[in-house]
């Protein structure tokens, strides 16, 4: 099985490649990228005007399956993910029963070969039942094949059992994204603390609930040597922190979602159940701080906490509301609109947030198109301009703040393994 | 005229909305004064409180006003209602609305309900406080007191005393007061003033002393005994001690000024029993205010053009 793709402008980061090329894929696998290649396929694709990148990677996402069906499952969520422009999603831990145990990443893994429509990486829990008080078994979620541990939708509270955690997650090379937050500095809030809290009368999550957190994570990667990710980075003060503990040398990495670049917390005005996630939309300072975090590198990934919930759910008052919003199907364009046509990011830069930057701290073969690689592609039209519709989101959550926004730079294709599973936004079947 | 479906928050209203609330409940003021308080007016309309909090005084305001003005009212309370069983916010309010009511009076923990209410629902709604964010009829209320006392609001110095953060009349109050010109202050300890709260156009204090001075309105908040709890305050005997609007903080205000309390007090804690019963104090117009307010309110919401029709 041969296609070739011609003409596209491909940019691989990893390999530093920026330029028209045409791409060969033979039998699921990167076979060459050069200019005019010339040779009978199966199957063409013209990309001219078109983006052609390594398969996006999105790090942090809830797929809900085991036990919340009733908001998304692996078969749904890897279809949002293709609709996206994903060709591989990791999964956090959170479902039920939690991921803390070889059965459920098991289930998930072969649920996802028979049902996804992209590749499906579980993230393990760090303790038990993520309660926080004891390891999970770490070498046998290895030998499942988890590719990261976190206990995300709640922080790993106790320092020394993130200490010992960090420790032994170290012999299995596998890396902790952490969920940073101090519950007791949170005290039941609801948004980002600041003028729009005291306004709308909703208890305010203050900043530094997530900041006194990633200080600790970041003492605490120092201290063992071990790797920490922090997922979904939202304030000025974490980025700074990040940025000081990165020039000292310490394994520090982070991502930012698309909602936290793009909004800030006036999006709650009216109440939209939608704007209510963890961490909160913040202030425009601390927007702008992620802006700068994510142009600098200081935040080298840029990952959506897809997070759905069922209708009725979210048609509560905003306090009784579950966080969370969607993000697998507009992260793309929310990036392109939002950071590479306003100048923020170049090509290379924001594709490299996406592919090679989660690949390597995952440790997956992922994120190029180095010949002999898995031939995950993605091809973006950077001038298709389109209006956010969630009816027609392939995700069953429908939670989003960005319904009715035209965002400009769609995804157009989604390969996987040299198998095109989104065309044009529709999915193959 | 009044064209708004809802009555929210005093944010989104205009001076000429308040003012038209305000002109409006001098005549039904009239009206509660009068030996037969009763007018037809509201015949065969409808109101439904639907309260998630407790409360008697809000409550029996708004029913006393409808009645008032002849329209039949029914209560919900959330000890009776269905949120035990587990039903939501909007299907309990459909459910009262496709029984009839033309106004839904709801007062709720979570800030915004109202507002949720409001666009899932035809029938109209009138906030009576939501959580932290407003309570714009005590704020409305509170206007109309301090205009029929001081005969304007603009230029005067107005403190509110207390705890702002928990505060949904201090929101109310900040925002009516501020669009007709008045000089707001809020004061209280630092634990219990929201961020950035002079954005909304106040000046803030953390001394009593320093707020009061020549102030034309005191504003006293009740402070509630679980914030100790929660680490806000070490204890009601140290607020007191700080923030308890006794004479000599009251003789720090101009002469005349007048003393008011959205209820109920906490005696001998955040107000003395000497100074809520001194001359000063005007709690008592403010809650026969309260049912002119509510009329007012209810009488425009549902389609009142002309309010001499009322009166004559």
């Amino acid at each position: 099985m041969k296609l070739l793709i011609k003409g596209g402008r491909v940019i691989d980061p990893a390999n530093g490649i920026d330029g028209i090329r045409d791409v060969l894929i033979v039998d699921g696998l990167i076979v060459k990228v050069e200019e005019n290649i010339n040779e009978e396929a199966d199957e063409q694709i013209e990309a001219e005007g078109k983006i052609v990148a390594p398969g996006f990677i999105d790090m942090h996402v809830h797929l809900r399956e085991p036990g919340f069906e009733h908001k998304e499952t692996i078969a749904s969520g890897t279809r949002a993910a293709a609709a996206g422009g994903f060709t591989a999603v990791v999964c956090m831990p959170n479902t039920n029963p939690v991921a803390d145990n070889k059965a459920v990443v098991s289930f998930i893994k072969q649920k996802a070969e028979q049902e996804g429509k992209v590749k499906v990486y579980p993230v393990g829990n760090v303790t038990k039942g993520a309660q926080g008080e004891e390891l999970t078994e770490i070498g046998e979620l290895k030998a499942a094949g988890v590719v990261a541990l976190s206990d995300d939708g709640k922080p790993v509270h106790n320092g020394e059992i993130m200490r010992r955690a960090l420790e032994y997650a170290q012999m299995f090379q596998l890396p902790i994204i952490s969920h940073c937050e101090d519950l007791n500095l949170v005290a039941s809030g609801y948004m980002h603390e600041g003028y729009i809290s005291t306004v709308l009368g909703l208890r305010g999550i203050p900043a530094a609930a997530e900041e006194v957190m990633v200080a600790r994570d970041i003492i605490l990667a120092e201290l063992t040597g071990s790797p920490v990710h922090i997922a979904h980075i939202s304030t000025a003060g974490s980025v700074r922190l990040v940025r000081e503990a990165k020039a000292r040398g310490i394994k520090i990495t982070a991502e930012a979602t698309p909602h936290h670049f793009t909004l800030t917390d006036e999006a709650v005005i009216g109440y939209n159940t939608a704007t209510k996630v963890n961490p909160p939309l913040r202030s425009s300072r601390h927007r702008e701080a992620i802006l700068e975090a994510l142009a600098d590198g200081t935040i080298e990934v840029i990952a959506t906490d897809h997070a759905p919930h069922a209708r009725e759910e979210k048609e509560v008052e905003y306090a009784y509301a579950p966080n969370g919003m969607v993000g697998l199907e507009t992260a793309v364009p929310l990036m392109v609109t939002q950071l590479i046509h306003t100048g923020i990011l170049d090509w290379s830069e924001a594709i490299a947030k996406l592919t090679i930057n989660p690949a390597k701290i995952l440790n997956l073969p992922l994120g190029t198109l180095s010949a002999g690689s898995p031939a995950d592609v993605t091809i973006i039209d950077p001038e298709k301009e389109a209006v956010v519709d969630p009816a027609r989101f392939q995700s069953m959550g429908k939670n989003t703040p960005f319904a009715g926004w035209e965002l400009k730079g769609w995804p157009v294709y989604t390969i996987v393994n040299g198998r095109v599973v989104m065309a044009d936004g529709k999915i193959l079947e | 005229m009044w064209k708004r479906k809802d009555l929210l928050g005093l944010k989104e209203l205009s001076a000429d909305e308040i003012n038209l609330i305000l002109d409006t409940a001098v005549p039904m003021k009239d009206i509660i004064k009068r030996e037969i308080k009763k007018v037809p007016t509201l015949r065969g309309r409808s109101m439904v409180t639907l309260f998630y909090e407790p409360s008697t005084r809000t409550r029996t305001s708004f029913e006393i006003a409808a009645k008032y003005l002849s329209a039949d009212t029914s209560s919900l309370t959330v000890a009776t209602s269905s949120v035990v069983k587990g039903e939501t916010l909007i299907d309990t309010g459909k459910t009262i609305e496709v029984m009839g009511a033309d106004v839904i009076v709801i007062r709720h923990e979570a800030a915004g309900a109202p507002h949720l209410l409001a666009q899932r629902i035809k029938s109209r709604v009138i906030n009576a406080g939501d959580g932290m964010h407003e309570h714009p009829t005590q704020g409305l209320l509170d206007m109309f007191t301090i205009r029929e006392k001081k005969g304007k609001l603009a230029d005067l110095k107005i403190a509110i005393l207390g705890d702002i953060l928990h505060s949904r009349v201090a929101r109310s109050n900040i925002w009516g007061l501020t669009k007709f010109g008045a000089k707001v202050r809020v004061v209280g300890p630092s634990t219990l003033l929201p961020k950035e709260v002079q954005r909304m156009g106040v000046e803030v204090f953390q001394s009593a002393e320093e707020a009061l001075k020549d102030v034309d309105v005191i504003n006293v908040l009740r402070v509630q005994r679980e914030r100790q709890k929660k680490g806000l305050l070490p204890s009601l005997r140290e607020y007191s001690n700080l923030y308890g609007l006794d004479r000599k903080r009251l003789a720090l205000a101009k002469p005349d000024a007048l003393v008011m309390h959205p209820g109920p007090m906490n005696r001998g804690v955040e107000i003395m029993p000497d100074v809520y019963d001194s001359l000063h104090s005007v709690v008592d117009e403010q809650v026969t205010n309260g049912v002119a307010v509510r009329m007012a309110i209810l009488y425009l919401l549902m389609g009142g053009k002309n309010v001499n029709e009322v009166v004559n």
